[in-house]
């Protein structure tokens, strides 16, 4: 079964913690990767692999620069969901 | 040379630089000093601890991006430099890969009795091809040669290398234009580049496997092993790198890169020769080494430490 948008922002949230350990609370649908929660390129294709892993989706490298905000990436991961 | 040094014209701060890539210093090569002066340097040390005669090489391999003539090879001019006389020499263009596409290289050679004792270098002035505001490679790379004789063993001293390359993704590392293009007034002076995303994901979980192939290659345990000594890219590749293998504790993981930089064909040999020179490792212990970079191209081995 398909996780619901809630379940993927708090799924997300934690591979985010686990990675860069900013709190799971603070990673919010309209915040962006970059800009509010700092988080550099190796941690963000980190996040993205362990993304994959987790959510059974495939995001590709072209894909990864589009994900700018949270809602970006969690949009993706809700539509590409196997 | 320090991060402060470099920082100005990429906008950038020691702190930035050491956050990101884990380096303090890179090494470069002063004014005068040229690729054939390092690699020259490194092969006579090699060659005396392998307590061999230079005139005993039967071959010279050397492992460069950045040796300034097309033609004819660094490793001829190398031969003649270090004494090895006629012996059959050549360069590869593996670039991070290319130490090690060197060892398998004279690993053949041996076992197919063409030759008895292969010098193998691996060396780089890549600060002839940097820009100071790039802000995608040029800032982590240094300058530096390491050195190997290769030679016949009674027991198995160098495993079966995996290796191969991803043609597919020519473009992710390399050079921001051609000589032609630069002889045509097209492109400044070419220097390196690359695609920082797609290369880490690549140097980790695909790299990852690779390295896993060739230690069940080896037939060892991960216990069996002393080192862990990975192409010195980038420090985050190599702490992810060491996370994603799971190796034991008591295997050393080889961090030249904090003072050194990411030397190329150079990094692997010269991580390995500070973690014998600092007694990290001992001789006759196995080390797991991966060299992976533009190409893309890779291959690893584990072999037995000088």
């Amino acid at each position: 079964m398909a996780l619901s948008e809630q379940d993927v922002l708090a799924g997300l949230a934690e591979l985010v913690n686990d990675e860069t350990g900013i709190a799971a609370d603070a990673v919010q649908m309209e915040k962006s990767f970059t800009d509010d929660l700092d988080i550099d390129s190796i941690s963000m294709m980190t996040i993205v692999v362990n993304a994959e892993d987790k959510f059974g989706v495939k995001i590709p490298d072209e894909e990864v620069k589009n994900l700018i905000t949270v809602a970006d990436a969690v949009n993706f991961i809700t539509s590409n969901q196997g | 040379m320090t991060n402060d040094e470099i920082a100005g014209p990429i906008e950038s701060s020691d702190e930035w630089i050491r956050q990101r890539t884990g380096i303090v210093t890179r090494v470069r090569a002063p004014e005068g000093q040229s690729l054939m002066d390092m690699a020259v340097e490194a092969s006579k040390e090699a060659i005396e601890k392998s307590g061999i005669d230079p005139s005993e090489i039967d071959a010279v391999i050397l492992a460069t991006i950045s040796f300034p003539y097309a033609t004819p090879s660094g490793a001829t001019m190398l031969a003649a430099e270090v004494g090895a006389g006629d012996a059959a020499a050549y360069d590869i263009s593996a670039a991070c890969a290319g130490y090690c596409y060197g060892i398998a290289q004279a690993d053949a050679l041996i076992r197919s009795g063409n030759s008895k004792y292969v010098l193998v270098v691996g060396g780089e002035k890549l600060s002839d091809f940097i820009s100071p505001t790039d802000r995608s490679i040029s800032f982590l790379l240094g300058d530096g040669a390491g050195a190997a004789i290769v030679g016949p063993s009674d027991h198995p001293g160098i495993s079966k290398t995996v290796w191969g390359s991803d043609g597919a993704n020519w473009d992710k590392v390399g050079m921001t234009g051609s000589i032609l293009d630069f002889r045509d007034g097209k492109t400044e002076w070419p220097t390196l580049v690359q695609e920082g995303q797609p290369v880490f994901r690549w140097a980790v979980w695909e790299m990852v496997k690779v390295a896993k192939e060739a230690l069940e290659a080896s037939g060892l345990a991960p216990e069996d092993l002393s080192a862990l000594v990975t192409h010195q890219a980038n420090m985050r590749i190599i702490d992810e790198f060491a996370k994603q293998l799971e190796l034991p504790e008591s295997v050393v993981v080889a961090r030249d890169i904090v003072e050194t930089g990411n030397t190329s064909a150079a990094s692997i040999p010269l991580a390995m020769h500070r973690l014998l020179a600092e007694g990290q490792v001992k001789s006759g212990g196995y080390a797991l080494e991966i060299g992976f970079g533009a190409g893309l191209a890779y291959a690893a081995q584990v072999v037995e430490l000088p």
